[in-house]
């Protein structure tokens, strides 16, 4: 395999960044132009960039991965309630804590693979789960959530000024983390953790991670003791998904136990597969289709609908908006199930093989994109 | 001494449940080789049979309440009881057991729609694609019931004869205390009964040596000029069949509702891996063995010692044993490994 | 479910009518409204437009999607009664009144509607969305309480309010209360209070109760509130047992039970765990066993038409709490069910009603306020003494925004008239008997203006 050179990279770093940055403009008549679903994106983004630098390289499926964002949560909102609002300091901490967590499960779970490896690291997940909701109370407030109260100590603040009236909001040096600039800031940490993943992948450690995942035995006959490639790897995406928990509670100070739920390490599993494993961009694309489903989708009515289809006739709109009315709204969930298996059934490899059969139709160009290679699965 | 009694029994009750909900998984997973999220699914829809059969039964004529004009308020009497008096009565109360017979040609029948349809072209995809597909069917699958039998759980009542308790405790000679429902005991039994007719049938029959040749060597098999492809659909449609039974028999325990398929999914696969890979009589094991751990960690005597070990003893147990045995209690080596 | 969504919505007209003054509305953002708080910049301020949106947050996919339905479709009928629409339902009862049937201080109401799939996370997205996207000036909805104190927290912070939903945790409204939201429905130990004088009556004062407890918050504060009531009236308590939610088979909880010495068990379960925990304890013979010479008796504090329909034949002749049902006599419930039974065809369930309810209370607070600048709202609504709203005389305290009012003790049916008359009242406990103190929990309500 050949390494894309570096000015091709940079080259694909920089599109990257102005399609991000300008999310919040092409983003407005899709009806998703807001804050919140804005910075969703972008930490989802960094949650399945991280997670892909594991299965899409190595082939490794963890079923595990959203503990590792709850704990990231949990710390950020600890880091606000015992030290400062400065979201600083409770990034790093986050980012350090799930990293130290990872490298616990991955250290027991990477004893296997496979399925088994699978089963295990689920196994954490959902003990994390289950006890953060219940017997965890104290430190993680259970199902409430936790959350900022006015009591707490935050003793860096304290230092430099009086608690106000209300609950003090997350800042970044004084940027205030919720709204458009909350997003920014986001979003600038998605491109910093593209640049860092797309590294990873065309680098020396990159392409042995690729070669265990096509044959973990010769790699070790020649004498490569794979372990230590596997649980870097994990330990990455471990603080990627991290970060990305961190995140969630610098832009919304709240962290619950669900988010650390089989189905939210399922989730970002869904999302990288939609979207192409083992590509860059795929992720992010899976990301992008299963929030908007979850946050677009399911908030339509049949109000919204009439207005969406106002152009047509009246006679005709009333059938389309009865044709269209049980698959969105509390049928968003339909509408995501036939998409998930439409994509697979036509597009093995997700939406990116879509994307690259669409440039072989424009281009005659037989060269391959390096990221074809690398879409198998395991196998 | 009652106590512990109780809790063993409880214990062989949730394991042969958990058992037979692996079973139809196992068999997939082992002899198709396909991680079929839609496991769940299938085990819902087969409690549904039950529904949708009682709601058959049940058809009524409706009597309007006259006091009430906004809305129509009836009071439902079923043609089976005006037809047919005390014995319309009688069929109604089995429906759920009655339910099995219809059960099995549906479930049949979906299973090999599943595996023609869909699940075929998979067999030589990536397993992230299965995932993908089967998960994709399983949200498809249930969102239907949903639209059709609304969000709430669906009463289907156990006949009455044995929807009480047997006094256990009185036939051994123990506390009178120790009662159990006759239910959970049909269940055990009839787990029974369908596990070592699973285990006869591949290891006794022609045919199941094929199937089991096949998951072993599909391309030599194939070279002896046995037609696979079409057995392994209908070991689909067993695994379909199975488990659809599984969640008929267990609607009276568990009101059914369209997502209780994604509750038992999980738990089903922590049972087959941890049974091993390919090893139906691993995944009946593991059965047992997580419901009898699973009932005495609930213990009050448990629980008081370590707190909250009743919500992760499944989990931890599934650790402890695939990091002592590497592939499961039971399973073959190179099977899903890589 | 036949749901007669056509008829409950909007027609094509209406739409076309509030899509162009929304658009109108947006292009002329700059304007605040000139009432007496004139130059009062606050989130979401509809001006001059002629509309003005409500946001309702229901679950609509996952174990309560049937009660968040029936929420909507009570959301729906409150904004057609606003908009001066229907026969008016209890815009007709209520007492005292400031509506007029012209909408909002005479502006046309919209909704938007989103999908809380009871998870905090999703919920707080969604009412965010509502809130940022659709510009929503109040929302409400719910079905669990862990969700009602995070999105009303996010009401706190965004300086929106939110009218909860069904949620019934002492938390909402106590440890964990703000400015922002504010709860009509009842809650654990109101059903607590209520159930006491029953039970000493019913079931004496020498008992021993076993409680099998969801394991979380709400399951949490609902134990206490019981278990300070039942040892109140002389009960001993057996055992606590917290059980894991969604744990499906509960029988490991329920084998302990048989053996305890227990005459009593008290399941504070609610939906599927409940409906769950109480069909499997009924197959246990828990109810044909005699204890201490006793009848064994099952309890549920709080108690839901929808999941009485799901327990089935097992739910007869237990008792519990409920916040309203449709069977009530007074005035106020028989127009709201007469209006809601005869949209939809069948009737409302007490989670409908508490949204409806809270629905018209936040716009007639905004019409006595002559402003929907939120803590002029707030101020109207804290201390707010009604009637005819299905509950007898009613009161949002200031202290907590806690509504109170009468309370039903409730029994299942054992003789139906119909497939709706699942739920007997025993006895409509007078709001006397069901306060308490509001510092008791604790909590802070924090600042007006955000």
């Amino acid at each position: 395999m050949k390494a894309p050179t570096l000015k091709k990279d940079l080259f694909v770093m920089l599109i990257f960044s102005a399609v991000i940055l300008t999310m919040p403009f092409w983003l407005e008549p899709l009806g998703a132009g807001y804050p919140d679903l804005l910075q969703k994106f972008a930490i989802f983004g960094i949650f399945a960039v991280g997670y892909n630098i594991l299965f899409g390289l190595t082939g490794y499926l963890s079923f595990g991965h959203a503990a590792f964002l709850g704990v990231g949560s949990y710390t950020a909102v600890w880091s606000f309630k015992l030290f400062t609002m400065n979201v600083l300091p409770a990034i790093v901490l986050s980012v350090l804590v799930a990293g130290l967590f990872a490298a616990i499960i991955g250290f027991i779970s990477l004893r296997r693979s496979g399925i088994y490896f699978s089963i295990l690291t689920l196994a954490f997940a959902q003990m994390s789960y289950n006890l953060a909701y219940s017997v965890l109370t104290p430190i993680t407030n259970g199902e409430t959530g936790l959350q900022l109260a006015k009591s707490d100590h935050r003793i860096i603040d304290r230092l430099f000024s009086e608690a106000g009236e209300g609950l003090p909001s997350t800042t970044f040096f004084g940027l205030e983390m919720s709204g458009y600039s909350g997003f920014y800031f986001c979003a600038v940490l998605l491109i910093i953790a593209f640049f860092i993943s797309q590294r990873i992948f065309h680098s020396p450690f990159g392409i042995k991670l690729q070669a265990i995942k096509s044959n973990q035995t010769r790699m070790k006959y020649t004498g490569y003791n794979t372990r230590p490639y596997l649980l870097s790897a994990f330990v990455i995406s471990g603080m990627y998904a991290g970060l990305a928990g961190a995140l969630m509670a610098t832009t919304d100070p709240l962290a619950g136990a669900e988010r650390m739920q089989w189905t939210a390490s399922g989730e970002v599993v869904l999302m990288t597969i939609l979207g192409g494993v083992g590509t860059l961009i795929g992720p992010m694309l899976g990301v992008g289709i299963i929030k908007y489903f979850e946050n677009i989708f399911s908030a339509m009515n049949e109000q919204a609908l009439h207005q969406i289809f106002a152009f047509m006739p009246d006679w005709l709109a009333d059938i389309v908006v009865a044709i269209t009315s049980p698959f969105v709204g509390e049928g968003w969930h339909l509408t995501l199930g036939a998409l998930f298996m439409i994509i697979v059934i036509f597009l093995p490899g997700g939406i990116m093989e879509g994307i690259e059969r669409i440039k072989k139709l424009f281009s005659r160009k037989t060269e391959k994109p390096v990221q074809q290679a690398e879409d198998n699965a395991t196998s | 001494m009652d106590a512990i009694f109780l809790q063993i029994l409880n214990g062989l009750d949730k394991g042969g449940a958990y058992a037979l909900i692996a079973l139809g998984l196992t068999l997939v997973f082992g002899t198709l080789g396909v991680v079929n999220f839609a496991h769940g699914a299938l085990f819902m829809l087969g409690a549904f049979c039950a529904v949708t059969f009682q709601k058959l039964l049940t058809i009524s004529k409706q009597v309007k309440d006259e006091s009430i004009t906004f809305f129509d308020a009836f009071k439902e009497q079923p043609y089976l009881e005006i037809w047919f008096g005390d014995f319309g009565t009688t069929i109604i109360d089995y429906s759920v057991p009655l339910s099995i017979l219809f059960a099995i040609p549906v479930m049949l029948l979906v299973g090999l729609i599943m595996e023609r349809g869909l699940i075929r072209h998979f067999y030589k995809r990536t397993h992230a694609e299965q995932i993908l597909v089967t998960f994709g069917l399983a949200i498809v699958l249930q969102e239907l019931i949903k639209s059709w039998f609304g969000a709430n759980p669906i009463p289907t009542p156990a006949p009455e004869i044995v929807s009480g308790s047997a006094p256990v405790g009185v036939l051994l000679g123990m506390g009178e205390s120790v009662v159990y429902p006759w239910w959970r005991l049909i269940y055990l039994a009839f787990s029974a009964i369908i596990i070592a007719g699973v285990f006869a049938f591949l290891n006794l029959t022609t045919f199941g040596m094929v199937v089991r040749a096949g998951m072993m060597d599909r391309e030599t098999v194939g070279m002896l000029g046995i037609n696979i492809e079409r057995r392994f659909t209908i070991v689909f449609g067993l695994a379909a069949v199975v488990t659809g039974l599984a969640g008929v028999m267990y609607s009276p325990i568990l009101p059914p509702d369209y997502h209780m398929g994604m509750d038992f999914l999980v738990l089903s696969f922590v049972v087959v891996v941890v049974g091993g890979m390919g090893s139906l009589g691993g995944a009946v094991a593991a059965g047992f063995l997580l419901g009898i751990l699973q009932s005495f960690a609930s213990m009050n005597e448990v629980k008081s010692i370590i707190p909250g070990i009743d919500q992760i003893i499944i989990y931890l147990v599934a650790v402890v044993i695939l990091l002592v045995k590497p592939r499961g209690l039971l399973g073959r080596e190179g099977v899903m490994e890589d | 479910m036949s749901d007669k969504k056509n008829s409950a919505g909007w027609s094509r007209r209406d739409v076309m009518k509030a899509a162009g003054a929304f658009s109108a509305a947006g292009a002329m953002p700059m304007f605040f409204s000139r009432g007496a708080w004139a130059g009062e910049t606050f989130r979401n301020d509809p001006g001059k437009a002629a509309s003005v949106k409500l946001g309702f947050n229901v679950p609509q996919t996952g174990a309560y999607a049937d009660e968040g339905a029936d929420e909507l479709r009570a959301f729906k009928l409150a904004v057609k009664h606003l908009n001066g629409e229907g026969d008016g339902g209890l815009m007709n009862t209520m007492k005292p009144l400031s509506l007029k049937g012209n909408g909002i201080l005479g502006k046309k109401v919209e909704y938007v509607t989103g999908d809380t799939q009871t998870k905090s996370d999703a919920a707080r997205a969604s009412a965010k969305r509502m809130i940022e996207k659709d510009g929503v000036i109040m929302f409400s909805g719910g079905s669990s309480s862990g969700v009602a104190i995070a999105v009303q927290s996010l009401a706190q912070e965004m300086g929106v309010v939110f009218m909860a939903g069904l949620t019934h945790s002492n938390d909402t409204t106590g440890k964990d209360k703000r400015r922002y939201g504010f709860r009509h429905f009842f809650n654990a130990k109101m059903s607590g209070s209520a159930l006491g004088p029953v039970l000493k009556k019913e079931m004496g004062t020498d008992r021993n109760a076993y409680h099998l407890t969801a394991d979380y918050t709400w399951g949490w504060t609902q134990e206490e509130s019981i278990k300070e009531t039942t040892e109140g009236l002389g009960w001993k308590t057996a055992k606590t047992v917290k059980t894991p939610v969604g744990a499906g088979d509960f029988s490991q909880y329920i084998t302990p039970i048989l053996n305890s010495g227990a005459d009593t068990l008290i399941l504070n379960h609610y939906g599927k765990d409940m409906i769950n925990s109480l069909t499997q304890a009924v197959q246990f013979g828990l109810r044909d066993k005699e204890v201490n010479g006793k009848t064994f008796e099952i309890i549920v504090p709080l108690y839901s038409r929808l999941m009485a329909q799901s327990a089935g034949k097992n739910l007869k002749g237990i008792l519990g709490t409920t916040n309203w049902n449709w069977a009530l006599k007074d005035e106020g419930s028989k127009a709201f069910v007469k209006s809601f039974g005869s949209e939809y065809g069948f009737p409302p369930s007490q989670a409908a009603h508490t949204c409806y309810v809270q629905t018209l209370l936040y716009a007639n607070a905004c019409e006595m306020a002559g402003t929907f600048y939120p803590p002029e709202v707030i101020k109207q609504l804290e201390g707010f003494k009604f009637d005819g709203m299905g509950n007898g005389a009613t009161e949002y305290r200031a202290e907590d925004h806690q509504c109170f009012k009468d309370v039903l003790v409730v029994r299942g049916n054992e003789n139906p008239t119909s497939q709706f008359d699942l739920l007997e009242i025993v006895q409509e406990v007078p709001r006397s008997q069901v306060e308490y103190d509001a510092k008791i929990f604790g909590g802070e309500l924090g600042p007006y203006k955000v």
